[in-house]
């Protein structure tokens, strides 16, 4: 039985800009179940971070929530309570969630510790602050954490200060400062964008074994497929704010339905591709500064219909699991064929994915 | 940070030692001596002149000044107070300025970086345009103004505090003048407190640390307060600066007797060893502070203090 | 949440046909970009500090070319009779302000007097901002004594321009040894307090409006030179510059050329803060009584003189101490506003 966990309804987020309101998230609905891993993908701009840092609490000071509802299923005092975060007031956020229930780890490990103090009383903080834990006994976990992210001599790296450790050691860091309270949420928020290739792959791994042996749940934010095909089981697909295709793994890389999820698909280099074969979506994601008529994508979309023009489309189920937004899966919607790269490429990946699982 | 701290003060002697050459120097092309009195015959004034020494050639002039100065001896005031040490002038001045600028460091800093955070915690609101308001007033009007000002409402019309120094008075007496002085120190330390503020408050690792559950006074001062204190700190060598500038026009005000009034004076005198001796300790003082300053930004910045010692050759 | 769908809209009949490859153009926005100028009039405007700034200092530059051509008084004009007079100004006078009387301290009480009265041909004389003790008019003298301060002004500006950021662009762009020495030297200079320089400076010179400049241009430069060197040495690695020494552009070429134009708006900063500093300086000076030479006037020089007469003549001390204040808040606003305007990052050195 999936036990839901965490439940995004109608989130809508708007800023205020000197540049006037941008409404960065315009209504997005999330599930996250125990022991499972959702990805948001989208390009910089479609929200997907500003997301996770409502449901976090750390929305900036000109960020403010006009709708929704973020409900959070958590155990309190040894009962199961379910929450909206909402009402929760910075405060009690602080105090009861961050860190304690939900944790999460940044996109650039460079700049995500603080400079003046020494990794071993980062990572003691939060056990210090929210369970008072002793300071021995509190640095005693922070060196079994930082056996656990993968990190060699622990004790001495203790006393380390952030200056001294490479972008992949940090990350490493982050994560056990992330894990230090055993939270039953982790947020993602791009963790492996700002470090090298060879670097990424370990981290990835890293989070996955760690999801093993906790059993955590995991929000995992890309831009990047080939990341989500590596780790997640649910895809959320933004733009503009919204969520323009949701479906499990299989769904949204076999049987992708929204013209942008196409796009993005193409765009990822694989083995096969020659890279000046690569295709990138044309164009620029609207600026979310203006008034949004009709569907945001379609000026870049080749597929476009003219009611695209008029009317946003609504998410349409497709399966169970799986829903688009666009107006293409209407039933007055007009014939189409995938384009005949993708066609290529889905047909390959199916191909790769048998012989991944038969070897 | 051994290493570090060694190269510091290395610079700083190297400075001071500059200083006084340049002193010296500036010293020879002053126009005139100070015997040049018409009522003085020949006679007199070349007596007066072998019995300061000033006949001797520069460079012997010069050591002799440089060993004087190490075993603290400035020489003597030649108009101010006939034939009285100056190193006997500066005891008994130096203490009341330093606590007139102890104070008002003090008072300013601890003012400013209360308005300064409390600024910068409440961006884009009220009290933070108030606050950027008074600071730009108080960096932009000199302390002299706010001295005059305060003395004479304060000390004049309503005569609630001196007006003009009186050591019988004891801290009263600072009062005023420490406030006049202290206005800039607390503009320009809650201004940059501000800056320093919101640029750490909006960091990624704030984040992190806000993500990890922690809040309140913790947060402030040990993650937002500690990363900002870096940088405040530098300001700290200008201001020692216009609160050298400010307190002699201060001093003068309130007619306290210390060094700025002292070498208002001597200025006016044309008392060279009096000028000489308080650029030298003016300017000493000014090189501990930027030396303390150093330091104390290696101590506050892992990133200094745990520089490998060979990084730099 | 809205349901589009359940919503009555216009439906044409080819709504839900593709509107066809044409659609995609490469439609980048393109943003319709004003000169660098009128980019910076405009946000200069929305800020109503600098706002304010720049109307007094516009106000003041007027006043003092203007006024004392027009308050019918020399600066240095001592009239027998009219010593320690009170602001008089015509119309304000009916209103019981500004009407020429004053109120005396004395041991018994306090006293209105009006020396307007008693003199011979008072009844005519209007001296809006009051006479000092020796009989001056302080209107004149104050906007002459403005004068100064805004000549101090431009010269800061010069000595920024000329010698801090030729200093610090050289220092930046050779680098190496040239960088170390000059640096060292700066070092040097910096650790002793522009109060000892300053006033050393003009014992060894003559106090007069010359040294004053000259110890000014010695002092001033130093915070611009450390810009101006910070920016070259992040610009000289970029690329165009690159391309540029690729092309076999000279060394001058590339700093005036190349380089200047992006780190213009930095300089033009830190200039407009170096302005206060100076004019400040130029007031102390005159304070401690090193400053412009009598009879003329500088804003510091009045405050000085007037000084001695705070407790029994307040007024006299009002306008310079007003006009300087203004100025120098002003500078520091407009200031203010460039940077926000310009490189909202910039901090202050």
């Amino acid at each position: 039985m999936r036990e839901k966990i965490l439940e995004v309804r109608d989130l809508a987020i708007t800023f205020n800009t000197s540049a006037g309101k941008v409404r960065a998230v315009r209504g997005v609905d999330l599930d996250l179940h125990k022991g499972e891993t959702v990805a948001i993908v989208g390009e910089s701009g479609s929200g997907k971070s500003v997301t996770t840092k409502a449901i976090m609490g750390i929305l900036s000071n000109n960020g403010a929530i006009d709708s929704g509802e973020i409900h959070y299923t958590f155990e309190h005092e040894g009962e199961t309570v379910t929450e909206n975060l909402l009402d929760f007031s910075k405060k009690q956020m602080r105090k009861t969630i961050n860190g304690k229930h939900i944790a999460m780890i940044f996109q650039d490990p460079m700049t995500s510790l603080d400079p003046t103090m020494s990794i071993g009383n980062q990572i003691i903080e939060g056990m210090r602050t929210h369970y008072k834990t002793k300071k021995n006994e509190a640095q005693k976990k922070a060196v079994e954490l930082l056996e656990l992210v993968g990190i060699t001599d622990p004790e001495s790296r203790m006393k380390n200060y952030p200056h001294q450790l490479s972008g992949g050691m940090r990350q490493r860091i982050v994560i056990a400062i992330a894990l230090a309270c055993d939270p039953d949420v982790l947020i993602c928020d791009e963790p492996t964008t700002a470090l090298d290739v060879t670097i990424q792959a370990k981290i990835l791994e890293l989070i996955q074994d760690i999801q093993k042996k906790t059993g955590i749940s995991v929000i995992y934010i890309t831009h990047d497929l080939g990341v989500v095909a590596k780790v997640a089981e649910y895809v959320n697909v933004m733009y503009a704010g919204k969520i323009v295709e949701k479906g499990t793994v299989e769904d949204i890389f076999y049987d992708p339905k929204h013209p942008y999820t196409w796009g993005l698909l193409l765009a990822m280099p694989d083995l096969e591709t020659n890279t000046d074969k690569l295709v990138s979506i044309p164009g620029n994601p609207p600026n979310m500064a203006h008034d949004i008529v009709g569907d945001p994508f379609y000026p870049r979309n080749t597929y476009a219909l003219h009611i695209d023009k008029k009317v946003e489309p609504p998410l349409i189920e497709v399966s169970e699991t799986h829903s688009a937004a666009t107006w293409l899966l209407s039933e007055q919607g007009p014939e189409y064929s995938l384009p005949v790269e993708l066609e290529d490429r889905i047909t390959r990946m199916k191909e790769e994915a048998k012989l991944y699982a038969a070897g | 940070m051994k290493k570090y701290i060694l190269k510091r003060v290395g610079m700083s002697v190297v400075t001071l030692l500059v200083i006084v050459l340049v002193l010296f120097v500036l010293m020879q092309l002053l126009p005139g001596s100070p015997f040049n009195d018409e009522r003085l015959s020949i006679e007199q004034q070349q007596v007066l002149m072998s019995k300061y020494g000033l006949n001797d050639s520069a460079p012997v002039q010069f050591f002799r000044y440089v060993r004087n100065m190490l075993t603290g001896d400035f020489g003597k005031s030649y108009t101010i107070s006939k034939d009285t040490d100056v190193a006997l002038l500066l005891q008994n001045r130096l203490p009341t300025s330093l606590l007139l600028g102890g104070l008002s460091i003090l008072l300013g800093s601890v003012a400013g970086l209360f308005l300064g955070v409390a600024a910068a915690l409440k961006h884009n609101s009220l009290l933070d345009s108030a606050a950027t308001f008074f600071s730009v007033i108080g960096v932009s009007i000199p302390s002299y103004v706010f001295a005059l000002g305060l003395s004479y409402f304060f000390g004049f019309q309503l005569s609630w505090l001196p007006m003009l120094y009186n050591a019988d008075d004891g801290l009263r007496a600072f009062a005023l003048p420490a406030v006049a002085l202290s206005m800039t120190v607390m503009a320009t330390v809650a201004r940059f407190t501000r800056t320093e503020m919101i640029e750490v408050l909006n960091s990624d690792y704030m984040q992190l640390v806000e993500s990890k559950g922690v809040s309140g006074v913790h947060l402030i001062f040990k993650h937002a307060l500690r990363n900002a204190s870096i940088s405040i700190i530098t300001i700290l060598g200008p201001l020692v600066v216009s609160l050298m500038t400010g307190s002699l026009v201060v001093e003068k005000i309130f007619s306290i007797p210390g060094i700025g009034q002292l070498m208002v004076q001597a200025i006016q005198s044309n008392d060279y060893n009096v000028i000489l001796a308080l650029a030298f300790v003016y300017s000493a003082l000014y090189i501990f502070v930027m030396l303390a300053v150093d330091i104390l930004y290696g101590v506050l910045d892992p990133r200094i203090r745990l520089a490998k010692e060979d990084a730099h050759g | 949440m809205d349901k589009p769908l359940n919503r009555p809209i216009q439906q044409t009949l080819n709504d839900f046909s593709f509107i066809g490859q044409d659609n995609v153009r490469v439609m980048d926005e393109v943003y319709e970009e004003d000169s660098f100028w009128k980019q910076l009039v405009k946000r200069i405007a929305k800020n109503k500090g600098s706002v304010f700034g720049f109307v007094t200092i516009t106000l003041i530059i007027f006043m003092a070319l203007v006024g004392p051509m027009i308050s019918g008084y020399e600066f240095d004009e001592q009239i027998a009779g009219h010593e320690s007079m009170a602001p008089r100004i015509p119309v304000m006078e009916n209103f019981g302000i500004f009407d020429g009387s004053e109120t005396l301290k004395t041991s018994t009480g306090e006293l209105v007097v009006n020396k307007y009265e008693t003199i011979e041909g008072g009844e005519d004389a209007y001296h809006w901002f009051g006479t000092d003790v020796l009989g001056r008019d302080l209107f004149t003298r104050t906007w002459v004594g403005t004068r100064i301060s805004l000549y101090i002004a431009l010269v800061a500006v010069i000595v920024d321009v000329f010698i801090g950021m030729s200093y610090g662009m050289i220092s930046g762009y050779y680098g190496g040894k040239v960088d170390n020495a000059m640096q060292r030297s700066v070092e040097v200079l910096n650790g002793i307090p522009n109060l000892v320089v300053v006033t050393l400076l003009i014992i060894v010179l003559k106090p007069g409006l010359m040294s004053i400049t000259l110890a000014i241009a010695i002092t001033g430069w130093i915070g611009m030179s450390r810009v101006s060197r910070a920016s070259m040495l992040k610009l000289k690695e970029s690329e165009y510059v690159l391309a540029a020494r690729t092309m076999g552009a000279k060394d001058m070429t590339i700093m005036y050329k190349e380089i200047l134009p992006n780190i213009f708006s930095q300089l033009l900063i830190m200039s407009m803060f170096s302005i206060p500093n100076a004019i400040f300086t130029e007031a102390f000076l005159a304070f401690v009584g090193i400053g412009i030479p009598v009879p003329m006037a500088s804003l510091g020089s009045l405050i000085s003189e007037n000084f001695k007469s705070l407790t029994t003549h307040f007024y006299m001390i009002v306008p310079p101490v007003l006009v300087l204040a203004l100025l120098m808040l002003s500078f520091n606003l407009l200031a203010d506003g460039l940077r926000d305007a310009l490189d909202p990052t910039m901090k202050e050195v």
